[in-house]
Formats: C-alpha cells, structure tokens, sequence
C-alpha cells in the first residue's frame, strides 16, 4: 500500500512537477481552442459538400471523409509531421497537429453534421424556399439551428474525443499535458505525475461527460 | 372565369416525370385575379406535384408557367423574388419549430423583404392578427394545436403579401373539430380577394367558396367547371366514380 501511495499518488512529486504539468496544460488548451473550431467548421464545409447535387463533389468528398475516419490519427499525424518532409513539406509541430486534426476530426464532425442535416424534414426547405428564402438563407436560419440541435449530444461527444486526442501530439515533441507529464515522470522515476495529467483530464471533461448525459436525456424526451 | 380579366396565374403545357413515370402529362390552367380554384381528385393524379411546379418547388420537366405574365422558367426570372408573390400552405404545416410564431412570420419579411426587425414585426404581427392568432406570437409551433399552426402558417404566407396562394391539402392533417378555424381564415382570404388555388377534398367548402373546381385523374385536367356542375352534375364518368366515393366516405 505504503508503495502504491509513493509511486503513484506521491503529493511531493506533483508538487514539484506540476509547474510543468500546468505548463503542458496550457500547450493543450492553446491546441483544443485551435483545432475544435478548425473541426467543427471543416466539418460543415465537408458536410456541406457531401451532400453536394454534384455527383463528382459528393463522392469525391465521401470518400475522403472515409479515408480519414479509417487511418488512425496516429499515423496521419505521423506522416504529416515526418512523412511529408521528404516531399519538402516541413512543418512545425503545431502546424503538423492542426493540419492532421483538421482532416480526421473535420471528417467525423462532418459525418454529424451530415446526420443532423439529413434529419431535418424535406418540409422545412419547402416552407423556407416557398417565402423566397435562398438556399444559403434556408441551410442557416432554417436547416442548421435545427440540426445541430438535433445532433448536439454527438457534438459534444466528438469534440471530448478530440479534447483527449491532443495528446497524440506528444509524439511530435509538442509539450502538451500528456508530454509534460510523462518528462516530469522519467525525471523523477515516479508515476504520480501521470496519475498528475489524468486527474487534470478528469476535472477537465467530467463535466462535460455529465452534460451529454443530460443532452441524451432531453432528446429522448 | 372572367373571360374579360387576363389571368393572373396561367400553366401551359406543364408536364413533370420523376424518372420513368410521368405524373404531369400536359396541363393548361389559368386563374383569374380573385379567383378561387379547387383542385380535386384521387391521390396520385399529381394535384400536388401541379401545385408544387407553381413556383417551382418542382422543377417542370417542360410547359410555362407565368405569374403576372412573368415566366417563372426564363432564366433571367429570379425565382426567389417571384416565390414571395407566391404564397404556399403545406399539408403538414411546416412551420420551424425552433422559432416562434412571430419568429416564423417575420423571417422571411428580414431575409428576403430585407425589412428590419421592428418592421417585419409590425408586418408580422398584422399577419398573425389577421388569422385571429395575435396573442400566440410567442408560443412555438409545438404549443399550438394544429389549426392554429396551421393559420401561422398562412399568416407566414400572407405577410409577404402574395398576389396568390397555393393550398396544398391545408386540412387534410387536422382533426375535424380543427379544420373550421383554418377555413374560416380561407373564407377570410376569399372575401378580401385572394387569388387562391386550393388542393382540397372538403367538398362542402368548395361547394359554397370556390369560384371553379377542377377534377384531375393520372396527371390530365379530366373535367373543370362550377362547383354546382362538377359535384352534382359531374360529365365524365371518371368525376363522377371520384365524387360518389367522396360522398360516400
């Protein structure tokens, strides 16, 4: 017991560790304020575009928002960051990871907003386009508010996924939490640090687990 | 009709496939201005599909349609500017239920009319007044019953101040204790002289409301003629099997 305490929930440790930890925890919100919006706005236009009276658009769109929900975001960061160098593409880390997220996290967004667009009735773009309204009008002030109302609980579950995906970033160096945590860890031959950053995602998205909760509860309703 | 007044809504030659089968196969309609034309006949002879190519909800596969001799077809016609002269009333209402009533009614007076807010609210509110409904401006579509969505839906139409509206079924989803109070608003719109086109199966209205009734069966015009005429005296033996039916049930 005594050593489970040391090695794992040592307070001294994480004391000393956590201006790093909160340095890294900085790194990772800096990171989700940039690659959530990115995604939710990429994911419209992918949405947007896969449902296209294009035939060439659409399935050119469906098929990249398949590719990119089936290669692991692992990889696609990793080919971006050090794949892409041999073709004279040298990005900086955090240029990497946005790049990256903004194809694999704007695909999955895109699938819900897609969704969400297709549950809204056939009647609603009667109604709006039978007063005048434009189709740029009608998707805005009809079709949207609705869809995204009805697709929130899978919103706000997929951007948890990408709060919790940042730390992938640590394979390229960038000192988010998880990266800041596990240097503090192999500085101090301890554990707790980690424990540390897990604590931190906890009282992070907690809340947030809880609210989807409640938005399925309401939609149920 | 008033051979005298050139008609304000006028269809030629419409025909309309989706995909292999035709539903439209020629239609020739024209309305007079004030005029009340009923729409009659069994489902699937492309009563709505009509309606719908009058402002081009439905794209007509070939024919005209002009309103207030603009062609509604010609690409140089901006159909968006054109629809608000068309007012439409849908069976299943189709109000945004994410907006109030008030909300519904002015959107388009803000979006399309370009009217600011305190305008499209005074417009609007003259709409809802106008159905009898002023004092729901602020209740959702889901508060409401289905007849008073149904009159929001009319006044959401009506405050674009169209020369006609389209009537597609507009109390077909009601329950019957429900459907006088959007008929009186219709017997309203008649007497202000509304140009109105009217798919409806409520025989005993159109018997004492319309100026015109047109019986259409698989996608032709099959007989038209005064209410009196076509229900009681119907010529073709098609009207006459449709309008047995009607009585019947």
């Amino acid at each position: 017991m005594e050593a489970i305490i040391q090695q794992f929930f040592n307070l001294d440790i994480m004391a000393r560790a956590l201006p790093l930890v909160l340095a890294g925890l900085r790194q990772t919100l800096l990171l989700c304020f940039i690659v959530i919006p990115l995604g939710l706005v990429g994911g419209l236009v992918f949405a947007l575009a896969s449902l296209s009276s294009s035939r060439t658009v659409r399935w050119s769109m469906i098929a990249a928002i398949d590719f990119f929900r089936a290669v692991p975001p692992l990889v696609l960061l990793i080919f971006v960051y050090s794949g892409l160098p041999f073709a004279g593409i040298r990005l900086s880390p955090l240029t990497a990871v946005a790049v990256a997220f903004f194809l694999n996290t704007s695909s999955y967004y895109g699938e819900i907003y897609r969704a969400g667009i297709e549950s809204v009735g056939r009647g609603q773009w009667d109604a709006a386009r039978s007063t005048g309204l434009s189709a740029v009008s009608t998707l805005s002030h009809v079709v949207l508010p609705q869809a995204v109302r009805n697709v929130l609980p899978d919103l706000v579950s997929n951007t948890v996924e990408v709060v919790k995906l940042t730390s992938i970033a640590s394979v390229v160096a960038l000192p988010e939490l998880l990266y800041s945590a596990d240097m503090a860890r192999s500085v101090t031959f301890n554990a707790s640090p980690i424990v540390l950053a897990a604590a931190i995602y906890l009282v992070m998205l907690w809340p947030v687990v809880r609210l989807i909760s409640r938005l399925e509860r309401r939609m149920a309703s | 009709m008033d051979a005298a007044r050139p008609p304000i809504l006028e269809v030629r030659g419409l025909r309309k496939s989706f995909g292999h089968s035709e539903v439209l196969r020629g239609i020739d309609l024209a309305v007079a201005p004030q005029e009340m034309v009923f729409i009659i006949g069994p489902s699937g002879s492309g009563k709505s599909t009509l309606l719908r190519c009058c402002n081009r909800l439905e794209e007509p596969t070939s024919g005209a349609v002009h309103l207030g001799g603009v062609d509604l077809m010609a690409p140089s016609t901006d159909i968006n500017a054109m629809r608000r002269k068309i007012g439409m009333v849908f069976q299943s209402f189709n109000l945004y239920p994410h907006m109030t009533a008030l909300g519904n009614v002015t959107l388009a007076l803000r979006k399309v009319a370009a009217r600011s807010r305190t305008d499209a609210e005074t417009l609007g509110m003259a709409a809802l007044d106008r159905v009898g409904l002023a004092a729901k401006a602020k209740s959702y579509p889901g508060e409401l019953s289905g007849g008073q969505q149904q009159r929001v839906a009319i006044a959401r139409a009506l405050a674009l101040e169209p020369t006609v509206m389209l009537f597609d079924e507009p109390t077909s989803a009601l329950d019957p204790e429900l459907v006088g109070s959007v008929l009186a608003v219709m017997r309203e719109l008649k007497a202000a002289g509304m140009t109105m086109l009217v798919v409806s199966h409520e025989m005993r209205f159109a018997r004492d409301a319309a100026d015109r009734v047109i019986f259409m069966d698989h996608g032709v015009i099959v007989e038209e003629g005064a209410p009196d005429q076509i229900f009681a005296k119907p010529r073709e033996a098609r009207t006459r099997a449709f309008i047995a039916g009607l009585t019947r049930s």
